[in-house]
């Protein structure tokens, strides 16, 4: 798409969730609809929509077993096999699979290929492994820290995981690691797609949106914690109320915890409609999660049926004379 | 092959995961924390001068920025008076100034603080009185 | 045939895509890529579409095919149906999140700087039709969606660029999802195939295969001529005498290979490798006429193709009584056996679990396929030392190993090849790590890209492999390239013409056989090919 087109549609969206969380919030009556409905639906579209993707993969079976095999296949005993890489029993591919969730082993293997002097140069390159690493994992700590707000009692791991994230004890509020890291990578995904050329040829605005709303998650959070400051215990009155299916309204949150809610609703939503469906589509991927053992177990598909396989006997009709005189026997003379 | 147990357990696993809170919440009433401001010198003050150094929704929301900046003052500058919006003067001090009122650490700053899941680290220098053989 | 651009025009490669929306780039259909249509009566012979139905005969430069009237109808239903069937599909559809992982992976894309044949948007221009007719919100909102309606443009750029993918899976290594573009050309292909969009160098072999076993259509007797033929030069350089049984019941093992190298040089002398092999070590074996395709250029078109063609091996082990199947040396005849084979015709309870007669060594990673790969075979016989070698007869030759894509990454056969090179050879060097074993680079012809017509494309989709393979020329005086697979042994040669003139070709058996100390051999001056020992220089 037209880089141009593609992040005005982005940052259009963006703004648009942010605009009307700021009006809206602001209007006597309404807060209630983004402090509370709003985050019910989304949550609700979330989790359906999640469970509606993967059931419709679901759906349809895995015919063949076409895993692709990166490492020494099970054979001769004396040949070491690689049970990673090419798995040949269910705790191999799970092995196989806790790798590629927890630490993108495929991506790590990235290398950059460049032509100089008319040769192909092919050089390892970690970055983009870095940067999603970094991305997916200080994002799965900042959720988990915001159980903080939705439980009481706070869980011992919630709080070991907070205190682990402000270790640096920089600033008050003491700043979480997460959130600096979180920004550095989204802002290197970004640029990432707008400076690399062939980044840029295959982005589409679904590619960047997701960078865009993450990111103004992350700022606004960040505003709300060190800058626009809200009351904390309202807020966790609001979020404990909604996760305990009590929900109220409490007075005087600022409007920026609107924007920010506003905000992960609509990540929310948008999550089981778009590509971020990823994270549920690679457990389901055949290409890794099946285990290398075609040859030793029959694997069944459910659709198979019998075809027409041109028959020796008709072989034989076609070529009778000519395998006489070749001297290749023949079953009738 | 369908795997639609393995799929199943997948779904149920991440249904779980997610609503982790709500399990854990379910049906809870909490109530949000009221701090007591019952202390015997904030009993003793004539209603009308029962008043923080600085607004009550101020103090909410930036009291850990005004004792940070208290603190930098006091500890590097040596600047000991705190002028609030008022033109009212205070002795910048955490234990002479904040909790010669709020002496009552306990239901007072903690009640918010561990409903927030906050862990000022104010106590690792700062004690509270009666509380000596805790901190030693 | 298209003139093919001299070397350092062809290394004139910019990896830079054009500025621009590549949904608006219309499709440049150039001679010297894209392969020639399948006849008609080729088609109709094997009961595929013929396009009898079109408007006229396709020729596929033109703007307009002449499709059909309900050529959209048809081509999403086919779509829909394959969505259904194959969770790939749907999942590769789904989950792509354009991350540039795969983008410089493709031996295409690295030989010809085209961004489409970047994997991502080779599977983006099916992607796009996806999301435009099947999912809701592409139908919304269209191209913010990423997504478009299928057009006959549309149609016509998925038909050049779908034919420009090899099915070597490389990709597939580096995707974070694992997504395989070789399954999404597949389903296209046989989306296409309804319409009968096959092209000509696929089509002829398949419509071959299925009636007279083979992809050349070799009638049984010439089949067997070409065979006799290897025996005599077997005679005149290693003197002796192999007489092999054919169509012969009551053998304990059928051995398939796959056809290509039972007539075309380097290939037939693999296929005398495997003479000499199976002659040394006595076993009780038989060929084929009928079954005498390992190959499955089904696997091209369509799945159900793919199932005809490959059901004959079995049928034929049924018939003749074996107790199980060796098979020969072979690329997407070992994808297709090892990932499709079972699961179409099993259980296969009328074969045996393959043991070796010679060392009683269980394959028991094929325990229900019942077929072996003839390289784990040899593996297996050389640890058990049931070979007499002499290495050194092939010491003229500086060898390094070509990892055949899908041996390699559909079925992770790394080491018995490699096992079996350096038991036989005293000079063996790898390529770059980057280029063998799972990160190795399609000979730039697989996938029934082997045509002549399309050389251009063939010369640049070869380009990274023989690229590594000057490396090591350069390096270590590498002069032998050898490697697993028949289409490999049909199209380096070509390629190396171009690329590594001094560097020759050839099977692994080949170099086994070269050093095969056979039981009243005559003196050993000559290898197999004709050359003297002592004075060869391999050209490709």
């Amino acid at each position: 798409m037209d880089v141009k087109v593609s992040l005005g549609i982005a940052l259009g969206a963006v703004l648009a969730i942010i605009l009307i969380a700021f009006f809206g919030a602001q209007v006597p009556g309404l807060q209630p609809i983004f402090g509370i409905f709003l985050p019910y639906a989304a949550f609700v579209i979330f989790i359906g929509g999640f469970i509606y993707r993967v059931v419709q993969w679901g759906r349809s079976p895995v015919p063949f077993r076409i895993p692709t095999t990166c490492g020494q296949q099970k054979t001769l005993p004396w040949i070491k096999q690689n049970k990673l890489e090419c798995p040949s029993s269910t705790l191999g591919v799970i092995g196989r699979m806790f790798f590629e969730v927890f630490f993108f082993r495929s991506l790590f293997k990235h290398t950059k290929a460049e032509m100089a002097d008319g040769n192909i140069i092919y050089s390892p390159s970690k970055w983009i492994w870095a940067g999603a690493l970094l991305f997916h994992y200080s994002f799965l700590i900042i959720v988990i820290r915001h159980l903080r707000l939705f439980m009481v009692p706070i869980p011992g791991f919630v709080k070991g995981l907070d205190t682990l994230d402000g270790i640096l004890q920089v600033g008050v509020p003491g700043l979480y690691l997460t959130d600096v890291l979180l920004l550095v990578a989204l802002a290197y995904l970004f640029i990432r797609r707008l400076a690399v050329p062939k980044m840029r040829y295959i982005s589409l605005p679904a590619d960047y949106f997701p960078l865009v709303l993450i990111f103004c998650i992350g700022a606004t959070g960040i505003l709300m914690r060190y800058f626009i400051r809200v009351d904390i215990v309202s807020v966790k009155q609001l979020t404990v109320g909604l996760a305990s299916l009590h929900p109220v309204m409490p007075k005087g949150i600022g409007v920026i915890f609107f924007i920010h809610v506003a905000l992960v609703s609509s990540l929310f939503i948008y999550f089981p409609f778009s590509k971020l469906m990823h994270a549920g589509g690679v457990f389901l991927s055949p290409g890794r999660n099946l285990a290398n053992t075609n040859r030793e177990k029959m694997h069944v598909n459910p659709w198979n049926y019998p075809v027409d396989i041109h028959s020796y006997e008709d072989y034989e009709n076609d070529f009778r004379e000519k395998m006489k005189a070749a001297g290749i026997p023949v079953e009738r003379e | 092959m369908y795997d639609a147990g393995k799929i199943i357990i997948g779904l149920v696993i991440f249904v779980v995961f997610l609503t982790f809170a709500f399990w854990m919440d379910a049906g809870k009433a909490v109530p949000p924390p009221k701090p007591k401001l019952n202390t015997p010198v904030i009993m003793k003050m004539p209603k009308a001068e029962r008043k923080c150094v600085e607004s009550k929704e101020f103090m909410r929301t930036e009291h850990m920025q005004l004792l940070d900046t208290w603190r930098n003052e006091a500890l590097r500058e040596g600047n000991t008076e705190y002028i609030n919006t008022n033109g009212k003067m205070y002795i910048v001090s955490l234990q002479n100034t904040c909790m010669k009122c709020h002496s009552n650490k306990k239901d007072f700053c903690d009640k918010c603080h561990d409903y927030a899941g906050v862990k000022p680290y104010c106590w690792r220098c700062h004690f509270v009185k009666g509380q000596m053989k805790n901190w030693e | 045939m298209a003139k093919l651009p001299k070397y350092y025009e062809l290394l004139n490669i910019d990896y830079r895509p054009p500025k621009g929306n590549w949904m608006d780039t219309p499709v440049d259909i150039r001679p010297g890529i894209y392969c020639y249509p399948a006849r008609p009566e080729v088609l109709k012979k094997a009961s595929m579409n013929d396009r009898s139905d079109w408007k006229k005969y396709w020729v596929v430069e033109d703007e307009d095919w002449g499709l059909p009237d309900d050529w959209k109808e048809r081509l999403l239903n086919k779509m829909r149906d394959m969505l259904s069937k194959y969770r790939t599909f749907k999942v590769y559809m789904d989950i792509c999140v354009r991350c540039g992982a795969c983008a410089d992976k493709c031996h295409y894309f690295l030989g010809s700087g085209d961004p489409f044949n970047m994997p991502v948007l080779r599977a983006e221009l099916l992607r796009s039709v996806y999301r435009g007719e099947f999912t809701t919100t592409g139908k919304i909102l269209g191209r913010i969606a990423g997504a478009r309606k299928l057009t006959k443009d549309v149609l016509r750029q998925i038909w050049y660029y779908m034919f420009q993918c090899s099915q070597c899976r490389r990709c597939s290594v580096f995707c974070p999802y694992g997504i395989d573009t070789a399954e999404i050309t597949i389903m296209a292909r046989e989306i296409m195939n309804e319409l009968g969009m096959n092209i000509a160098w696929i089509q002829e072999s398949v419509t071959k295969c299925l009636f007279t076993g083979n992809h050349l259509g070799l009638q049984p007797q010439t089949y067997k001529e070409c065979i006799d033929c290897m025996l005599a030069d077997i005679e005149e350089y290693v003197g002796i005498t192999i007489d092999p049984s054919w169509n012969r019941k009551g053998a304990e093992i059928l051995f398939v290979v796959p056809s290509g190298d039972v007539f075309a040089d380097p290939g037939i002398f693999t296929l005398a490798g495997y003479l000499m092999l199976l002659e040394h070590i006595g076993l009780d074996y038989t060929w084929s006429t009928y079954a005498s395709e390992g190959g499955d250029f089904g696997f091209f078109t369509a799945n159900e193709v793919a199932k005809r063609m490959n059901g004959k091996i079995y049928r034929e082990a049924k018939r003749l009584g074996v107790k199980w199947i060796l098979g020969g040396e072979c690329g997407h005849m070992w994808r297709v056996l090892n990932q499709y084979m079972t699961t179409w015709h099993g259980p296969i309870d009328f074969l045996e679990e393959p043991v070796s007669p010679i060392t009683g060594t269980k394959f028991e990673n094929a325990k229900a396929h019942k077929m072996v790969h003839i390289s784990e075979f040899t593996a297996d016989l050389i640890k058990h030392g049931k070979l007499k070698l002499d290495p050194s007869r092939n010491d003229r030759l500086r060898v390094t190993y070509h990892d055949s894509c899908n041996p390699s990454r559909g079925m992770g056969l790394y080491e018995e090849p490699r096992y079996i090179i350096k038991s036989v050879c005293n000079h063996f060097f790898e390529m770059p790590r980057n280029t063998i074993r799972e990160q190795t680079f399609c000979c730039g012809s697989g996938s029934g890209l082997n045509a002549s017509e399309n050389m251009e494309l063939r010369l640049r989709g070869g380009f990274p492999r023989q690229n590594a393979l000057r490396y090591v020329r350069d390096k270590y005086g590498v002069n032998m390239l050898a490697c697993i697979c028949a289409i490999d042994r049909a199209a380096f040669p070509t390629a190396q013409q171009y690329w590594n003139p001094d560097v020759g070709v050839c099977g692994i058996t080949e170099l086994v056989a070269n050093a095969l100390i056979m039981e009243g051999e005559g003196p050993r001056t000559h290898n197999l090919r004709g050359f003297e020992i002592a004075t060869w220089e391999p050209r490709p």
